[in-house]
């Protein structure tokens, strides 16, 4: 009685597990990002990162999906905290996040518009957005002085080089025909957190923006345990009564 | 397939068991897409309480505040218009704001509303929905020669008076809802759409 | 409790009494055979999905709005400001990934135990145009988000259709119904999704179970139960009543499925991004071209087959040729199989490495389609290798493979090659 089903099993978990191990490995490659290690669910570590975004980002970078009062409610604030600390444009709890800067002006002034950022963490990944925040470095040869690494030729300046500091490249030998590779970072300003305190920072931030992505998500995970007991119970039942009524059957 | 032998009973039991769990487990399920129905985060938004700046109303004039895609009339009423209130009385059809389900505790009295001075009241006829017009002044008006202030709805002549009241022998039913409001610590606002104890 | 169903029976009967009857020719006295195994859960589970699909569907267009400047923004409002509405959104977005996996598997059951076989045929040919139909409802479901993903496999799929002569160009404008996807293409594809194609969904479902119904199912021995009958009751020997033997086995059933489901849904809801792109979470930008544009995982071995065939003539139909050719090929299966045996269990060594070879290849092709093969090679081959003449061999052999076991099923069975088991005359089962 249970060697086809064992079989059967043992059948589609290999095709699972070979399924699992090429998405994995198509996974996990990320052209060497360093993993960004957020935890989402550390409260803390969100209220930072929010602190982070509207203090260096929300000038020119909207969330126009997220609202005061959500984030009120999920990193648990009081609405009178997120409207003194986050909301500089005399918005109400429950608006959504704007930014002041008009979208055809930053355009002109950036080459492009500093894009919405409320699901930028589901596009890039967190690793992506941990990394990029990390890799700027002084670039004359670029209208806003700045260059990134993760994303070469941004036209977004460093708007934490106050606590990063500023780094400069330092550049491979270039193969013959090919561009010349960043080796590594040296530090040419420094800035007011060390190396730890900004990777702090920059972890903070990531979580930030990766819970800004899907608000639903710590919901989901804990709903989650008390849906799969009940499924299971349920199953249980069901294959009781099944087994009760095959009796019947041979 | 044997027939002998089969326990009926523990069928029963097991088949309802499944049931039961089975059934219980549906009803959860469908709770969240009943809860879709709620008012969205955004329509809690458009709906939230509105604050009126009521520093610059004058004595005997009006404001229209719009809350939740309503117009809210904010009246700073005269001691005069005050007291003529009183002496409509026996032209009213509710008076005493019986109907309790058009205004809040704290409005059911001779003024309804918190403060003498201030009226706050949706601006929508009790008849079919039309805005009434405000005449504040007390003045002889073609519609009512003995007129003591108030408001006149132009699409089927229904009157009430500056307390929102409707009078007798006009198509609408009931005076004009109040909404829950407070007055604001420093004076010079009034929040529609929150009571003063908190409740919405 | 069951005398208050024999009674709402009894009302029915009095008032239309061929109603139950059809019930009973349905359910408690549908003979099914009583051997089967795992693979015969996959029909009730994708009625199953389709159910979880038409219901979270419904809720979502409550919600959505297909209009190409506000598709992206409400698909976010369903996600954050609806109570419970990135539930609903994330059970219809694993749902219809499940619907293809339930779908192929119990396409493979089909062609393992040879249930497309004389007298079922007609089975298999609805069967098929339900998969025809899927796939059309899920490439336009897809398209409605308008994410950068969305925009753009749209404007890949359809333009596929401009490679055929001299009426391409203009069939593809009048698909899109504009010079490129826009809001005209995404309008109509919503009424497709949401009310036209479900409707012939139905219509085929029905109609798929009613061919079913008519001559009965197969099994796992690929024996027809029909043969030997009772002599009093003329119930088939080997036969239960679908009611209660298979709802209760299906109810099973069903509960295992949802705690896997339950796990996607709620743990890893885009499953990685294969079951929901990440480019998809960038709004519609033509000016935007996705770094490797690829569709959904479902839909990567039919990519693979038409990337794998080159332009000649300065046309590339042939690709899109093969391509609808992978598909047809599927219906010709009866036809295809002149063997007399039904089921694998019986059938020549040579078929059992045919069917291998079948669902290897597809599986290679899917990994090609899904730009696997383009990532792995450079860690394999080393980075100077000639990454696109490798995926070509690999992907161009598997496509040779898939053809070729259609191919190799005929010459197999026509010519006699095959050396089948003796089919016995009972089903066997493990009890």
């Amino acid at each position: 009685m249970r060697k086809p089903i064992i079989a059967a099993s043992a059948r589609i978990g290999a095709i699972l597990l070979g399924t699992l191990l090429i998405c994995g490995g198509a996974i996990a490659e990320e052209g060497g990002l360093a993993p960004a290690n957020t935890r989402v669910d550390n409260i803390a570590s969100l209220q930072r990162g929010a602190r982070l975004f509207f203090n260096y980002c929300s000038g020119c970078h909207s969330l126009k999906y997220v609202r005061y009062s959500r984030l009120a409610e999920d990193l648990q604030l009081s609405e009178e905290d997120v409207l003194s600390n986050f909301a500089f444009t005399g918005a109400k709890i429950g608006d959504l996040v704007v930014s002041n800067m008009p979208e055809a002006k930053a355009a002109d002034w950036f080459g492009k518009a500093p894009p919405d950022l409320s699901v930028e963490a589901r596009a890039k990944g967190p690793d992506w957005i941990y990394n990029y925040l990390k890799s700027f470095y002084l670039d004359e040869t670029r209208p806003v002085g700045w260059n990134n690494t993760v994303f070469p030729g941004a036209s977004m300046p460093n708007v934490l080089w106050e606590l990063q500091g500023a780094q400069r490249a330092v550049f491979a030998k270039a193969k013959p025909g090919e561009d010349a590779r960043v080796e590594k970072f040296e530090t040419a300003i420094p800035g007011r957190q060390s190396a730890a305190e900004f990777d702090e920072s920059a972890r903070d931030l990531t979580a930030f923006l990766e819970y800004v992505g899907e608000p639903a998500k710590l919901k989901r995970e804990s709903m989650g345990v008390w849906v799969i007991l009940y499924l299971g119970f349920f199953t249980f039942l069901a294959w009781l009564l099944k087994h009760e009524y095959w009796k019947d059957v041979h | 397939m044997a027939n002998e032998g089969v326990d009926h009973g523990r069928r029963r039991f097991l088949t309802a068991t499944t049931a039961v769990v089975g059934g219980a487990g549906a009803l959860c399920a469908a709770v969240p897409f009943i809860k879709t129905w709620e008012p969205s985060a955004r329509a809690k938004s458009a709906g939230a309480p509105v604050l009126a700046d009521i520093s610059k109303v004058e004595a005997g004039q009006m404001i229209n505040v719009k809350w939740r895609g309503m117009p809210v009339f904010i009246v700073n009423r005269t001691a005069q218009q005050i007291d003529a209130l009183k002496s409509l009385d026996a032209q009213l059809r509710d008076p005493s704001s019986s109907n309790s389900s058009q205004q809040p505790a704290y409005a059911r009295n001779e003024t309804r509303s918190i403060k003498p001075e201030w009226l706050v009241v949706v601006g929508i006829c009790t008849h079919l929905g039309c805005s009434p017009k405000f005449f504040g002044e007390l003045k002889p008006e073609p519609f009512d020669p003995q007129w003591k202030g108030g408001f006149y709805c132009p699409c089927h002549r229904s009157r009430y008076d500056l307390a929102g009241r409707v009078f007798s022998g006009v198509p609408a039913p009931a005076n004009l809802p109040v909404p829950p409001y407070k007055f604001m610590p420093d004076g010079k606002h009034i929040l529609i759409g929150v009571g003063p104890e908190g409740a919405a | 409790m069951a005398s208050v169903f024999a009674s709402i029976g009894n009302w029915i009967t009095e008032r239309a009494p061929g109603l139950m009857p059809v019930y009973r020719k349905h359910m408690t006295e549908y003979y099914a055979p009583k051997n089967f195994n795992l693979w015969y859960y996959f029909g009730s589970l994708a009625l199953l999905v389709l159910v979880n699909q038409i219901l979270t569907g419904i809720f979502l267009t409550m919600f959505y709005k297909p209009d190409a400047a506000a598709a992206f923004d409400s698909v976010e409002y369903i996600m954050r400001d609806v109570d419970w509405g990135w539930l609903i959104r994330y059970m219809h977005e694993v749902g219809a990934s499940m619907f293809f996996i339930v779908v192929y598997l119990h396409m493979f059951r089909g062609l393992m135990y040879g249930s497309y076989k004389k007298p079922r045929e007609l089975v298999w040919i609805l069967g098929m145009l339900i998969f025809l139909t899927l796939m059309a409802e899920a490439f336009m479901g897809y398209v409605l988000p308008w994410g950068n993903m969305s925009f753009w496999g749209a404007k890949v799929i359809i333009s596929l259709f401009g490679t055929i002569p001299w009426i391409g160009e203009s069939l593809v404008q009048w698909i899109m119904g504009d010079y490129n996807p826009a809001d005209a293409t995404l309008n109509r594809f919503f009424s497709l999704h949401v009310i036209a194609l479900p409707l012939v969904l139905l219509l085929l479902v029905v109609l798929h179970l009613a061919a079913l119904h008519e001559v009965g199912s197969n099994n796992p021995d690929g024996v027809e139960i029909k043969k030997k009958k009772d002599p009093v009751t003329h119930i088939p020997l080997d036969g239960i009543g679908f009611h209660p033997y298979y709802t209760v086995k299906d109810l099973f059933g069903a509960g295992f499925f949802m705690i896997i489901c339950a796990f996607i849904i709620f743990y890893q809801p885009t499953l990685g991004g294969w079951f929901l792109e990440p480019d998809n979470f960038i709004p519609a930008n033509n000016l935007l071209t996705p770094a490797d544009i690829k569709p959904v995982w479902y839909f990567t071995p039919f990519y693979a087959m038409l990337r794998m065939v080159p332009s000649y003539l300065d046309t590339a139909v042939w690709g899109v040729i093969v391509m609808f050719l992978g598909i047809f090929v599927l219906f010709l299966v009866p036809w295809l199989d002149r063997g007399m045996v039904k089921s694998v269990r019986y059938r020549g060594t040579g078929y059992k490495f045919g069917l291998v070879l079948f669902a290897l290849s597809f599986l290679m092709l899917g990994a090609v389609g899904a730009g696997v093969t383009s990532e792995q090679i450079p860690k394999w081959f080393g980075p100077d290798a000639n990454a696109t003449t490798i995926e070509n061999l690999f992907g161009r052999f598997w496509l040779l493979v898939y053809f070729a076991s259609f191919g190799g099923l005929w010459a197999y069975t026509y010519f006699g090659w095959e050396k089948t088991k003796p089919v016995p005359e009972r089903v066997t089962t493990h009890a």
